[in-house]
């Protein structure tokens, strides 16, 4: 029974330290975040990566997210013959919820584990202590521009994803369940509110630093060679992934 | 010579969870001197500099850099003291999202400012040095063999001519002919250039023609330090062996028969 507990407080423990860790991490980032000098080419090179690299991927989603949503709102709503709400419902949860929640989940799975397979290699061979060596903070160089272009470049594609997955929706809509086109897209706006959109770009822009910041806090603490890369890699994606979920449930009730 | 130490390193400790690496480490190494550190395979050489490199923070002891102590230093002037540093890692630590002349003159582009154009011009001249044409400047260093990488990351060390360089197996892995080039390029950097060098060596050979001054380090300690000439008469057991590179002698490798 004691050393169930023990065992239990050690976990406990391990967990409050992991999350110490973190949280210093972040805070070292974002102060080197405010002071020069600022990389901002790299930033450009990383948005590139980011955001233009990841819209096929993210579109394909989207766009299939807004036609199944489509169909079940339709299956659901229509037998208590509420097939009018379903354009609402369609938009309202694609850019309140899944636009910005499914983009980022895909972005954790192609940036965060890219990240933390670069900066981890660069950790293991020794190339972050070169830039050290070279006079190059190293949190300036690898960690800020990430930070800064996750954070920036998946609101951009969350927005764009938002367009598609409405587009999705319009199209099962108008060619599949027999909508009028022009009444359809008159539900869409009507009904929207620019704060449906900010709200989901606030969590999208949360939700790009986590990706980053996953990503470069496991490669960079990444140690042991090609296989503590691979295990940096598999945490960066997971805790990325678990934290968008977590967060999206805390910002949801907070900006509902 | 205490009095014109370049480096001071004084009683350094340092230890992975229970393994002992450094146990009270006492060096000097003299303004523009070039001082070869030797001692067997996992003995703690290449933590050693990684600690006067502020890379790793040691449990105990102090560094002094220009006699000023360099341990716990605030991080903008680890930056500022990192300027006078140059650092050939053991296994060369070029970016490889980087081209190779890209690699040489990084210290040049990020560290001091200089123009591209300029920089570019200077690496491909310690590009030659390495005897590394300007064709080689324009490949990934994933394109290059484990030697032209080495000379390529020591191209990087030298780049931005610092006062105190520090090769970690500089010729491990080279030819013996483009070994001895290295050589004569690290002798040349002292004494043309002043500099101050800490390199690291297995190689017996090469380690007389580098050094001024030799020192062994054996068991987490610095056993013998001397200048280079007496390191043939230094009446030290371990020594003798490690130079001679006998099996028999007081430093048991711990090895099992097959
Ligand atoms: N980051 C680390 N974590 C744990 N142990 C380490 C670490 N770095 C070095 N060591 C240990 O410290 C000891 C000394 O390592 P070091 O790399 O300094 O050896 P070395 O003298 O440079 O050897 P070689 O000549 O083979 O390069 C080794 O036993 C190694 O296992
Ligand atoms: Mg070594």
């Amino acid at each position: 029974m004691l050393d169930f507990l023990a065992r239990v407080g050690r976990v406990f423990l391990s967990f409050l330290a992991a999350a110490g860790r973190l949280a210093l991490f972040a805070l070292r980032a974002l102060s080197h975040c405010l002071r020069p000098p600022f990389y901002l080419r790299l930033v450009g090179r990383q948005m590139i990566d980011i955001g233009y690299y990841s819209l096929p991927v993210v579109g394909l989603t989207a766009l299939f997210t807004g036609v199944v949503l489509a169909l079940q709102t339709n299956t659901g709503f229509s037998r208590f013959s509420a097939e009018g709400a379903v354009a609402t419902v369609v938009v309202l949860s694609v850019t309140r919820e899944l636009g910005p929640v499914i983009a980022s989940l895909m972005v954790a799975g192609r940036i965060g584990a890219a990240m933390a397979a670069e900066i981890g290699t660069m950790r293991v061979t020794d190339q972050i202590d070169a830039l050290s060596t070279l006079s190059t903070n190293p949190f300036k160089y690898l960690v800020v521009p990430r930070l800064v272009a996750g954070t920036i470049a998946v609101p951009a594609l969350v927005l764009v994803a938002d367009i598609i997955g409405v587009f999705g929706g319009f199209l099962v809509a108008t060619y599949k369940l027999g909508f009028n086109p022009a009444g359809y897209l008159g539900q869409t706006a009507d009904y929207l509110r620019s704060d449906d959109v900010i709200s989901g770009l606030i969590k999208a822009a949360v939700f790009g630093f986590i990706i980053a910041l996953m990503g470069c806090y496991h490669g960079y603490h990444s140690r042991g060679g090609a296989e503590g890369v691979g295990t940096a890699t598999t945490y960066a994606v997971v805790s990325a992934s678990i934290l968008i979920l977590l967060f999206d449930s805390a910002l949801t009730s907070v900006l509902f | 010579m205490a009095a014109a130490s370049k480096i001071a390193v004084r009683g350094l400790k340092k230890s992975f969870g229970r393994k002992i690496v450094l146990d009270g480490i006492d060096l000097d190494v003299g303004e523009r001197e070039s001082l070869v550190v030797i001692g067997g395979s996992g003995s703690g050489k290449s933590v050693l500099v990684k600690c006067i490199l502020g890379l790793i923070e040691p449990d105990g002891g102090s560094i002094a850099v220009g006699g000023r102590e360099a341990i716990g230093i605030p991080s903008r002037e680890r930056e500022k003291l990192m300027q006078k540093f140059g650092m050939l890692f053991q296994g060369s630590a070029l970016f490889d999202s980087l081209s190779v002349w890209e690699n040489v003159a990084f210290g040049l582009i990020q560290g001091r400012g200089t123009e591209r154009a300029r920089a570019k011009e200077i690496a491909l001249q310690k590009l030659g040095a390495v005897g590394l044409g300007p064709e080689v400047g324009e490949l990934r260093p994933s394109e290059l063999s484990g030697g032209m990488q080495k000379r390529v990351a020591l191209a990087r060390a030298i780049a931005a001519e610092p006062e105190i360089i520090i090769f970690d197996e500089p010729t491990t892995g080279l030819d013996p002919i483009m070994a001895d080039v290295i050589n004569d390029l690290i002798v040349k950097c002292v004494r043309e250039l002043g500099a101050t060098a800490i390199s690291i060596t297995h190689d017996m050979v090469s380690a007389h023609k580098i050094a001024d001054r030799i020192a062994m380090i054996y068991k987490g300690r610095i056993i013998w330090a001397g200048r280079k000439e007496e390191i043939d008469r230094s009446g030290n057991p371990y020594v003798d062996q490690f130079i001679h590179g006998r099996a028999e002698g007081p430093i048991k490798m711990e090895v099992r028969a097959l």
